[in-house]
Order: C-alpha cells, then sequence, then structure tokens
C-alpha cells in the first residue's frame, strides 16, 4: 500500500490541515515510510497473541454516577473568542 | 404475515426500513465527566472542561451509564459482550470541542437482540436488533439567535447515549412506528431512557429502501430529525412514494441524507458534503478496553422487571383481555400499574373497559398523561365498587366519573353531594311507572295490543322521571308487571 499527493491532500482536508502544495511531495514520502514500517510489523505472526491496547495493562477506571463538576460556565468561557448570553459564538455554520 | 406492499404506477414495491435510534441515558453526570445532565438548565452552566475539550483533561467513564447500556441490552434479549472499546469518531462541527465523538465501532457494548411487534390486527412481528453501543452527545447550536452567527451550548455534551440500531427488518411506516413504540416502553419501564421525543431524550434516523418484491435491496436514504412517531410514519410514506415515483420515472435514487421538514410534510436532501462521510474511527487511546464482570452482568439480569411482551401475556391470561386491549395497556407500564389496582378483585374487563374508554377519553380531552390523572386507580376502584353493591347505575357511574374528573373528588362524596344514589325504593319506583303510564294512556293501549317495541320508551320515560336514579333492573320487572296490566 502506498499513498500518492491526492490521498495526502485529502487526509489533511479531513484532519483540516494546511498543507501547502510543496510540503505535500515530502509528506508522500514520510507517510509512505511509516507505512513501509507497518507493512514489516505484518510479517511477524501474531496469531493468538490478544492485541495489546496500552504500554500499561490496567482495566478502565469507572466512576460513580456523581454530580462532581459546579456549573462554572465563566471558567469555561473564559477563553472563548466570542461570547453572548452565555453560548459560544462561532461563525454561521448549519448543515 | 406477508410484508405489505405498496402499489406503484408499474406494479408492487417492498419498502425496506432500519432504524437507528438514539436513547439518551437516564444518570445524574455525563458519559465521562462529573458535570450533571439535567435539561433545561442555562447554556453552558453544565460543562465540565472534559465537555468542553480543553487541553489535558481526560475521560473517566461513569459506572451508571454502562449498567444501563447493559440493562437496555438485557432488556433486548440481546448478547451482552464483556468486552467492548471505545473508539473516537473524527468530525469537525462547532459543537463537538474536541474534534471527534467517543462512540464504540468495531466493539460495541450490545451485540445482536430482538423485539416483538405488537401489530393492530393481533400478529406479531419480530424485529432484529443489530447492536446498541455508548456514545457521548453533541452540544447545541443554535442558528437563528443573531445573524451570521451560531450560538452554542455544551450542556448536552458529553451526556450519554445509547444507538439502537435495527436489522433492516421493517416493513412499513406502521410497523416503524410500532418498533419505536415499542423500544420506548422498554427503555421506560428499565428507566434506562425517559423516552421523551420532544426534549430530544429519544431521536430517531430512518434508513428507507424500496425494492421489487424478494428482490436486491434498492439504494437506500437515510432521514434525519425526525422528532416524534408520528413524524416518522409521515417522513417514511413520503419518502417511500418519493423513491417510487422516481424509479418509475426513469430516475435512480441517490445514497443521501435527507431531512424531513415537519410543517411542509416532506424529505429533503441535505446540502450534499463535498466529501462522504470518512470517519477514520480509531480506539481511543485516553480509555482502556470496558471489560465486564459475568456475575454483575447476571445481577443485572436478575433485576430486570416483568417487561411489556412478558405482561401483556399475563394479562391476557390472568385477565382475559383481549390482545389489543392487553397490548395498549402494557404500552405505559404507569397504565399497566393503574389498570391491574383496579383490575385486582373485579370484574377485570369492566375494570380494562372502564381504564381504555372513560378514563382515556377524559386523559385525551384533557392533554394529561394518565401519571398526572385527575382519577386516581383507588379512586376508580370506589366508583366501580359502588357499582358492584348497587349503590349506582353503570348510567349513572358515568355521570358521577365525569364529576370526578372535573372535581378530584372520591366517587361516595360525589353521589352523596349530587344525591345520585341509585333508588331500590320498590314504592317509589312504582309511584313513577304510575305517573308515566296515566300520562300516557294511549301509548299503554297500543303496548297491550301487541306493541311490544314500546317498552323502552316506558323505560327511558320512567327514568328521565326519577333523573336516572332508579335501579334499572327493578325498573324493567316492576314495569313489565304493571304494563301487563
Amino acid at each position: 500500500m502506498s499513498l500518492d499527493k491526492a490521498t495526502v491532500a485529502r487526509i489533511a482536508r479531513l484532519a483540516r490541515l494546511r498543507i501547502e502544495a510543496q510540503d505535500q511531495e515530502r509528506m508522500v514520502g514520510e507517510l509512505n515510510g511509516i507505512l513501509t514500517w507497518i507493512e514489516q510489523l505484518r510479517a511477524v505472526d501474531v496469531e493468538g497473541v490478544e492485541p495489546m491496547t496500552s504500554v500499561v495493562a490496567m482495566d478502565l477506571v469507572l466512576r460513580e454516577d456523581v454530580v462532581t463538576i459546579p456549573g462554572d460556565r465563566d471558567a469555561v468561557l473564559a477563553n472563548a473568542p466570542a461570547k453572548e448570553h452565555g453560548f459560544f459564538v462561532v461563525p454561521k455554520v448549519v448543515e | 404475515m406477508t410484508a405489505p406492499l405498496v402499489e406503484g404506477a408499474t406494479g408492487p414495491w417492498e419498502v425496506v426500513i432500519g432504524l437507528e435510534v438514539h436513547a439518551q441515558v437516564v444518570s445524574n453526570a455525563k458519559l465521562f465527566s462529573g458535570a450533571a445532565t439535567a435539561f433545561g438548565a442555562e447554556p453552558n452552566s453544565q460543562v465540565s472542561f472534559v465537555d468542553a475539550a480543553m487541553p489535558g483533561m481526560l475521560p473517566v467513564i461513569n459506572r451508571h451509564c454502562v449498567e444501563q447500556a447493559v440493562k437496555t441490552g438485557l432488556a433486548l434479549e440481546a448478547r451482552i459482550n464483556l468486552v467492548s472499546v471505545f473508539d473516537r469518531k473524527n468530525y469537525f462541527y462547532p459543537d463537538l470541542p474536541a474534534g471527534y465523538q467517543i462512540s464504540q465501532y468495531k466493539n460495541p457494548i450490545v451485540g445482536t437482540g430482538t423485539i416483538r411487534l405488537d401489530m393492530k390486527d393481533g400478529s406479531t412481528r419480530t424485529i432484529g436488533i443489530t447492536r446498541l453501543h455508548l456514545e457521548q452527545d453533541a452540544g447545541k447550536s443554535l442558528h437563528d439567535v443573531a445573524p451570521g452567527a451560531s450560538h452554542v451550548d455544551l450542556n448536552r455534551a458529553g451526556v450519554a447515549l445509547m444507538e439502537i440500531v435495527s436489522e433492516p427488518d421493517l416493513r412499513s411506516a406502521e410497523e416503524a412506528g410500532a418498533y419505536l413504540k415499542k423500544l420506548r416502553a422498554i427503555l421506560r419501564y428499565i428507566g434506562t431512557c425517559d423516552g421523551n421525543m420532544e426534549e430530544g431524550s429519544l431521536r430517531c434516523d430512518a434508513n428507507v429502501s424500496v425494492r421489487r418484491p424478494g428482490g436486491a435491496l434498492g439504494t437506500r436514504c437515510e432521514i434525519k430529525n425526525v422528532n416524534s412517531i408520528r413524524f416518522l410514519q409521515r417522513a417514511i410514506e413520503y419518502e417511500t412514494q418519493r423513491q417510487i415515483e422516481l424509479i418509475e420515472g426513469g430516475g435512480t435514487v441517490v445514497q443521501e441524507t435527507r431531512l424531513y421538514d415537519a410543517n411542509k410534510g416532506e424529505t429533503r436532501a441535505m446540502r450534499s458534503k463535498e466529501e462522504a462521510h470518512d470517519y477514520r474511527y480509531f480506539p481511543d487511546p485516553d480509555l482502556m478496553p470496558l471489560r465486564l464482570d459475568p456475575a454483575w452482568v447476571a445481577r443485572l439480569k436478575a433485576g430486570v422487571p416483568e417487561l411489556p411482551d412478558a405482561k401483556k401475556d399475563r394479562f391476557m391470561a390472568a385477565y382475559g383481555l383481549s390482545a389489543y386491549d392487553a397490548g395498549v395497556l402494557v404500552g405505559d407500564q404507569v397504565a399497566a400499574d393503574y389498570f391491574e389496582t383496579v383490575a385486582k378483585g373485579r370484574d377485570a374487563k369492566l375494570a380494562a373497559n372502564w381504564v381504555m374508554v372513560e378514563l382515556f377519553g377524559a386523559l385525551n380531552r384533557l392533554g394529561k398523561e394518565i401519571d398526572a390523572s385527575p382519577v386516581s386507580a383507588v379512586q376508580l376502584c370506589g366508583l366501580l365498587d359502588l357499582m358492584a353493591d348497587g349503590t349506582i347505575s353503570g348510567r349513572l357511574a358515568k355521570d358521577v366519573f365525569a364529576a370526578m374528573v372535573e372535581t378530584g373528588k372520591d366517587a361516595a362524596i360525589v353521589v352523596e353531594e349530587k344525591g345520585l344514589r341509585q333508588v331500590t325504593d320498590t314504592g317509589a319506583i312504582e309511584a313513577a311507572i304510575d305517573a308515566i303510564m296515566a300520562r300516557e294512556a294511549a301509548k299503554v293501549a297500543e303496548y297491550r295490543a301487541g306493541k311490544d317495541k314500546l317498552f323502552g320508551f316506558f323505560v327511558g320515560q320512567v327514568m328521565r322521571a326519577m333523573g336516572g336514579k332508579a335501579n334499572p333492573a327493578q325498573l324493567n320487572d316492576l314495569l313489565k308487571h304493571k304494563l301487563a296490566g
């Protein structure tokens, strides 16, 4: 499997990253390098081995169903570039 | 039951429907944060830094939300997956601050299950459940506060949802409605979702396609934004016709997402995205796989209450109700409990009749739900008991009930206040009969000459003269006797 420039452009667009045309060629090389490395790993026989989900083997921690966060609207909105009537305000986006 | 078909200009069509239901989990706190979930709070007043996706914040899962999902899976007779995985579903929208939703993709917490539908004609249909998974809700965007701007409220962001996906087993708008109704009843019975569609606690998307009977599946369209059972059925009916007319007119159905416009009663294509959805799911590195203890699941299973199907079967067997009546009563747990209180130790069919005709009729007129009924189950028991012991006639009982609905008073009090106690005094009834016979001497002669049909006329006249309070059986006997001369 290898990527071309169009695929790199598409992935960048999906991630909302601006990658200028002159940088795309370099990205093709870097990403293909990573994919080649993954291909190498695939050669290892992992039959019967459970997938490792974390380098630290631990179970998911669960929390009780208790409200622990006081509603602090000012703190949540503190860094918002625009706010009004307690809302975040963003350029109009309608789907 | 064979699948109902829709007749087009060129022959019959079969409709294939699958539903995706998002059910908000009943919990105090959110799925991965300690912020509150109450509906209708001031904007952004129930938002933690996790929900706002501030850098460095980590999700910690709510045990109760997991329990609610497992309980729902058990109620749907579904496979509970003892290991499930949370994934990130990546997309960009202003009410999704992290740029991804934590959801479950390849390994959901609940696998395949079933749901039984009770159709109007008394038949049943079994619909497959594909899966149920846990995920976060998004925030809410308001687009009409100011021109050119969207206002974002993150109170709902991070609230736990169960996405419940059906197999494409549904074959008509009616079946889709029955499915949603049944699913909502089950969720309410076990208390995992309040089922309130107006507040958005229960939301439904429908995948609809048409095909020739038995043929290959057609291209489907997904209808979003349906917030009532009635609208779901209308949207499916509209979409079915649209697809049939499109195909019969030589066109092809394009796979797309469509919005239902309740005001216009039609579906329309959403602004098509430049690129097809590509959510690039991957396991969320912040969360380990969720492992359930089989003993814990077994304990939850033991705690699942009697569900609508079992209750319906029991109502039919124990109270002799018809499939239809039993189905209506168990559709709402409060109604089922109300009925059982009234039916216990009384004539069950009479009880069912009073609950379904008089009570439901009154609630309908008042626009009230049964849990806000002005007449409690115990009060209705009082009324039925007054009928049973002959204090009031069945006819007057309806008047008493109407007064109870209006005032909230007990039946016995209404009867006393209005002087509606049934007259069983033979002398009083005879006197009333004599008066009517004297007034209607000509009709008496006709009756005695063989015009039997006049009997009803005399009953009516005497009843009216006595304000409806005469004991009907006694009146009949005495009247027959006197008319015979």
